[in-house]
């Protein structure tokens, strides 16, 4: 597959997407993980919700 | 009660429990594994498809960057389109997850934004000799950008969300105006951008071995968005709830 005398114009576009596409996916794990881990911090310190459910219970 | 009448309480129980946070989170923990890995295979297959895609007999290899452009751009436009949705259920219906859902998705419509604005000013340099030019199209969709930008400031800068949906709400509303007008730009002005070759009137003008590596990575951008946005909104809902219990924490302190 040649990508001709542009190549680096297409390879710097999917690259960039790439880069962009994973920065949102890692972004929104970790602050998953940071939700999760303050709703586990809330709960140790004994505050629990209204309904008596876990604070870090998601379901 | 008639068989039908019951189907349709049903049904409207199922969309009232759906407006339960909890519920809701059960769904996306359910829905979630199978989106992703969804995505990930209509990403592959429209990959490989656009590798194998021929050379345009004018713009050659570089016809290439179509594929990543015109999903993003497209869903640049999709994502205002979600949060207007979602602003009306926040202004008429105060749906629960109407203001989390638009808050959830205004960053991820501030990326596919920017790469279709960045994808195009590498696509038109080769093509039209220039990264940038004033023209409607390329304007307008830069200044769907800044509102993206407005909107998350906007978010996050207000401390409590119930406060800075209903201004949200509105400043949504307001810049959905711009959607017909990023639209009908290429008609409506004499732009340097092309006007549309797949939704227009008399159908698609590209060729099937442009369209079908097209349309697989538009509907797997989608699914991205998709996947993104529910864990995005699950994430909000956490947030809100660790919100809720701090307060209560500093409530049960000072009493």
């Amino acid at each position: 597959m040649s990508l001709g005398p542009y190549a680096s114009f297409i390879v710097i576009s999917y690259a960039l997407v790439t880069v962009v596409v994973l920065i949102l996916i890692i972004w929104i794990a970790i602050d998953y993980r940071r939700q999760r881990a303050r709703l586990r911090e809330l709960e140790a310190s004994g505050v629990t919700r209204r309904s008596g459910r876990s604070a870090a219970e998601i379901r | 009660m008639p068989a039908a009448t019951a189907a349709i309480i049903r049904d409207a129980m199922t969309l009232i429990d759906l407006a339960n946070p909890t519920r809701f989170l059960t769904l996306t923990a359910r829905i979630l594994p199978w989106l992703a890995a969804a995505t990930a295979i209509l990403l592959l297959i429209g990959l490989y498809q656009s590798a194998m895609a021929p050379d345009d007999y004018q713009q050659g290899a570089t016809v290439k960057i179509m594929f990543i452009h015109v999903p993003n751009a497209w869903l640049s436009m999709f994502v205002w389109g979600v949060m207007s949705l979602a602003a009306l259920g926040t202004l008429v219906w105060r749906h629960p997850l109407a203001d989390v859902a638009a808050k959830a998705a205004a960053p991820i419509g501030a990326a596919f934004t920017f790469l279709a604005l960045v994808t195009g000013s590498l696509w038109g340099r080769p093509m039209w000799g220039t990264y940038w030019e004033w023209d409607a199209r390329l304007t307008s969709v830069l200044i769907l950008f800044l509102m993206y930008l407005g909107l998350i400031a906007l978010w996050r800068a207000v401390e409590d969300p119930s406060r800075a949906a209903r201004a949200a709400a509105i400043l949504t509303l307001v810049g959905a105006i711009n959607l017909p007008i990023i639209k009908f730009s290429v008609d409506w002005w004499n732009t340097l951008h092309q006007p549309a070759s797949v939704m227009r009137m008399g159908g698609p003008s590209l060729d099937r071995a442009f369209l079908i590596p097209l349309l697989v990575m538009a509907i797997a951008f989608s699914l991205l968005f998709l996947t993104l946005h529910l864990a995005a909104m699950r994430n909000e809902i956490l947030r809100r709830r660790v919100r809720s219990l701090q307060l209560m924490q500093a409530s049960q302190r000072s009493a």
